[in-house]
């Protein structure tokens, strides 16, 4: 079987296309390659949409977290201290369970002459509840860098927003938040790189991988335990990961450059890579 | 365990709540905490002390030292964790049971990889075959305990090699100055310095490890989540305590034992991050001045 034949049948098997049956016997390079290839297609979607989803929510917490308010303030430290204190494996099983009790044929909801059938079967799914997992965790891990970044907004900048007589949301939105953004930056870059490598855990703790549709590490796996030999997948996950970090790093990069545009270039906040947050 | 536990269908209520928390799976579910502390009492300092060599290694003048310091600091930053831990594992068993027999059965001819089997002479399996079933476990949670080392090894490279830097230069010159040998500059000036600067890195590294534990189940190692899923799944009539499914309740247990262990050291770190932020021009330092006035 050539090399571009099994890509055909291999290449989306992580979504349910191509070939049903996984490959059992004659293992070649490129069989490992391409499904575990396959397989990051789940690790790029859980990864994206958790972060982009978690950054509104993660300013909304921060704030809140920054808030004078009593009732505002205290559910949100609760919220980050909940998310950022327990692993996110616990927090996994936790969610299945909670997901798996709730009744299958749905909810009923009466609103008067109609009423209206809510499913819940769907949050069993990786697809659904380990991303409302990821969404939830890596929102309290930005919202914790954000208040962080908030709280060291230099005092000349608030200083300088009042004598232009700005107040309240202008003031906010034009000196408060920009500042927030350029010095959270490199941490949340950070967080963005170990999100997308917490992403791994999701097939390993409870969510079943439907008609073994999983991610990169759930093949990886799954080739170490046929073959025996740890030798060749997991460093191929690992070379998919290492591009896929190098590519974060770009892609985050270009963003800090234009946050920090007002600077000259030899100041510049410079994204440095540090292993501070794994979950 | 207590007498009256002798025929469970006819307890209720707090009595059968009583004996069902104290049987034996129950009892060596208790046991598998201590198995978590264990583990952090041993990784701690084994991983600090891989973590010390590798940063030492970074610095050395001698380059494939060098290189190997950093490549040992750089693996952690692009690649998951958990890949790390399902490698070593296997790679680690592989590796022991291949020099063992590399001694042991120096006329052994058949290949060692024979298509998808692994095939050691059976004079150097680890433990060997009849081995008791607690040597196996043993050797499970030893070959887990090496695994955390060495990945949290790495994180500490990355904090101590960060700590080392940032020692102002003119304290090392002036050692030499004084007359002082490398290794004599290595030992009085830079290491007692270079604490103040890895202790916030460390005591963040110290939380990741916390959280790292219950990775432990998927090496294999019979611990918390392993008994929270199996004592947790619903028990049929057929058991000597019938109950639905509970895994729930036994996971938010858990959840709860961690936040414990976190929030004490949030504690400690908390305090000094309150130190840090004294007197700065921020809004963390305003704060602090407007609560003390």
């Amino acid at each position: 079987m050539s090399c571009l034949q099994i890509i055909g049948d291999y290449a989306f098997r992580s979504l349910g296309y191509g070939e049903r049956l996984l490959p059992r016997s004659d293992f070649t390079l490129c069989h490992q390659v391409t499904l575990i290839g396959s397989g990051l297609i789940w690790n790029i979607y859980f990864g994206a949409l958790a972060l982009i989803a978690g950054f509104f929510l993660a300013n909304a917490v921060a704030l809140a977290r920054a808030s004078g308010r009593f009732w505002l303030r205290k559910p949100a430290e609760w919220f980050i201290f909940v998310f950022r204190g327990s692993p996110l494996f616990i927090q996994f099983f936790l969610f299945y369970e909670v997901f798996v009790l709730l009744p299958k044929a749905g909810f009923d909801i009466p609103l008067g002459l109609i009423t209206l059938t809510v499913e819940t079967d769907w949050l069993t799914r990786a697809w659904a509840g380990a991303l409302i997992v990821l969404f939830l965790n890596t929102a309290a891990y930005s919202a914790e860098i954000f208040f962080g970044a908030l709280q060291s907004v230099p005092r000349g900048d608030i200083e300088a927003a009042d004598a232009f007589g700005l107040s309240g949301w202008a003031r906010f939105r034009r000196v408060l938040w920009p500042t927030m953004l350029r010095l959270a930056w490199p941490a949340y870059t950070n967080e963005a790189i170990f999100l997308f490598h917490a992403t791994t855990l999701v097939f390993f703790s409870g969510f079943p991988a439907f008609q073994q549709r999983g991610d990169a590490l759930y093949y990886a796996n799954y080739f170490a335990d046929k073959t025996f030999n740890p030798f060749i997948p997991y460093p191929i996950v690992a070379v998919y990961f290492i591009l896929l970090t190098l590519l974060l790093t770009l892609v985050f990069g270009r963003v800090n450059a234009r946050l920090n545009r007002h600077l000259p270039s030899n100041i510049r906040p410079r994204i440095r890579l540090r292993a501070q947050l794994i979950r | 365990m207590f007498a009256a536990c002798a025929d469970p269908s006819g307890l209720d209520g707090l009595a059968w709540l009583g004996c069902y928390l104290t049987t034996g799976k129950h009892i060596d579910f208790y046991w598998s905490f201590l198995t978590v502390l264990i583990l952090l009492a041993v990784t701690a300092p084994v991983a600090l002390a891989f973590g010390f060599g590798g940063a030492m290694a970074a610095r050395s003048p001698v380059l494939p030292l060098r290189l190997m310091g950093k490549g040992y600091t750089a693996m952690v930053r692009g690649i998951p964790d958990i890949v790390f831990f399902l490698f070593f594992v296997i790679a680690l068993d592989q590796g022991l049971e291949w020099m063992l027999h590399q001694v042991r059965c120096p006329g052994w001819t058949d290949p060692i990889r024979q298509g998808l089997e692994f095939r050691v002479c059976p004079e150097a399996k680890i433990p060997s075959g009849n081995a008791a079933q607690i040597w196996h476990r043993l050797y499970g949670f030893g070959l887990a305990v090496v695994t955390f080392a060495i990945v949290f090894g790495a994180f500490a490279a990355n904090v101590l090699y960060g700590a080392m830097q940032a020692v102002p230069k003119a304290q090392l010159e002036t050692g030499e100055s004084f007359g002082m040998s490398p290794r004599q500059v290595f030992h009085r000036i830079l290491v007692p310095q270079m604490w103040v600067y890895a202790l916030p890195g460390l005591s963040n590294l110290w939380m990741i490890l916390i959280k790292a534990t219950p990775l432990l189940f998927l090496l294999g190692v019979q611990d918390i989540v392993y008994w929270a899923r199996e004592l947790g799944g619903s028990k049929t009539s057929a058991f000597a305590y019938p109950h639905p499914d509970w895994r729930l309740y036994y996971f938010l247990g858990l959840l709860v034992f961690y936040l414990c262990m976190t929030r004490a050291s949030e504690i400690v770190l908390g305090r000094l991050t309150q130190r840090l932020t004294r007197g700065q021009a921020t809004l963390a330092g305003d704060a602090r001045r407007r609560a003390a006035r």
